[in-house]
């Protein structure tokens, strides 16, 4: 074997990569905040909405998951367009990334609202709360304790596949080591790099995660 | 400038579109073989032997599988190996196929009840046979919805292979695209062309989830 690797340019990458990592990290934080709520509305929308929107949702959750994210973000970036509707890229993946999110998370934040004994609900009727204090008081907390686990590894998932969005040009930390890689020739070496940075990205924002999630979802609930 | 109608652009992706699904295939089975040895090494008496397998299961898990491409396209001519974009995107996915089906079926390892690795020593069967006879098929069996799901996700994953330059369905439509002008009605195409691949597949793994919860 001849080939050597090489990282003594990485001390000139540090600024670069940086930057890359702070816009992923910008992005997979926009995405989960909105994604989230999205989700919420969603899960609700499909389960005590009038029939044309839990048709509606149903659909959108089935195209969303039976499509690859990257078609779905070409079509947001490129295809939108030609409806009058131009979009900045980091616009367009942080939609595109939320969309995609919002689908899974919607089946996810569902589940954990079914999981809900009614006794809770009636218990809390009885108690003389409107249904919407007993939606976000009652109910939610205790549905979002459920998932967490779930929802933590949809929102790694996520900060994972938001890699691709370098495609349409956004400067995240995949878009930057495409760049360092041109011009360091050391493609493998970039990439390694990069790869291993995603993974303690992975690691630290499924402990920040959990950490919250302990601290916030077991406190005000039983 | 060359005329496409929407029959072309339909023809062409439709032909694109073997290369999806032989991909997704060629992935699938290899993850399945290379799957099965990671299981072995996770569920094995050796300690070093589930240090490793936790560790390469954990690597894929955690880093974007368009690195995993990148690092397969880049790196594998290091060793010597002329690579084309067919080659690299094979193995990649087969690696990332590996990791999630490893995964999964050690779920389904870990959910059967102790008794039956008892079971089968009692009948005097070596540890192979426990495995091959009693433990793998059971296994198999009840992670056949999770298998099928993430068969979803892979012919979903296969899209990314386009970036290193394999032509599939969404290269091959980026192409399309570039000639026609018509990103919208192209992309759509391909989102319902994957859509037609992936929506029965899922339907089918809910099917099968239905039948094991109501068990």
């Amino acid at each position: 074997m001849s080939y050597s690797l090489d990282f003594g340019w990485l001390e000139g990458a540090v600024g670069a990569i940086a930057r890359g990592a702070a816009m992923t990290v910008l992005l997979i934080v926009v995405t989960t905040i909105a994604g989230t709520l999205i989700s919420v509305l969603a899960a609700a929308g499909r389960r005590s909405g009038p029939k044309w929107l839990q048709r509606a949702i149903t659909v959108y959750v089935e195209v969303i998951r039976n499509t690859p994210f990257l078609v779905q973000l070409f079509f947001i970036f490129f295809g939108l367009p030609s409806l009058g509707i131009r979009l900045d890229p980091i616009v367009a993946a942080i939609l595109a990334m939320t969309l995609n999110m919002a689908a899974y998370t919607t089946e996810i934040v569902g589940a954990g609202l079914d999981a809900v004994p009614k006794g809770q609900r009636e218990a809390a009727a009885a108690l003389g709360l409107r249904p919407r204090q007993v939606f976000v008081k009652i109910v939610l907390p205790q549905a979002l304790k459920v998932i967490f686990p779930a929802l933590t590894s949809q929102i790694v998932i996520m900060m994972l596949e938001s890699s691709v969005v370098s495609q349409i040009a956004v400067s995240e930390l995949t878009y930057e080591a495409d760049m360092l890689q041109a011009r360091t020739f050391r493609p493998f070496e970039t990439y390694f790099v990069v790869a291993m940075i995603y993974l303690g990205l992975s690691v630290v924002l499924r402990r920040l995660l959990v950490g919250v999630g302990r601290r916030t979802l077991s406190a005000g609930v039983s | 400038m060359i005329e496409f109608t929407f029959w072309d652009i339909l023809r062409n992706l439709m032909f694109a579109t073997r290369w999806t699904v032989l991909l997704s295939i060629a992935a699938f089975v290899g993850g399945g073989i290379v799957g099965v040895i990671i299981l072995f090494l996770r569920i094995s008496k050796a300690k070093w032997a589930r240090r490793f397998a936790s560790g390469y299961i954990a690597l894929f898990q955690g880093t974007p599988l368009l690195m995993q491409l990148f690092l397969m396209f880049f790196g594998l001519p290091m060793l010597g190996f002329r690579i084309e974009p067919w080659t690299a995107a094979v193995l990649g996915l087969t690696f990332f196929a590996s990791a999630y089906l490893a995964e999964i079926w050690r779920s389904g390892v870990d959910a059967l009840p102790r008794g039956q690795w008892d079971a089968g020593a009692s009948l005097g069967l070596h540890y192979i046979q426990e495995l091959r006879l009693i433990i793998l098929p059971q296994a198999f069996a009840i992670t056949r919805a999770p298998v099928v799901g993430f068969l979803v996700q892979l012919i979903k994953a296969t899209a990314l292979t386009s970036i290193i330059g394999f032509e599939e369905l969404l290269r091959t439509s980026n192409a399309i695209n570039n000639a026609t002008f018509e990103p919208f009605t192209v992309y759509g195409l391909v989102a319902l062309i994957f859509f037609v691949l992936c929506y029965p597949l899922t339907q089918y793994a809910r099917s099968l989830e239905a039948r094991a919860a109501a068990r």
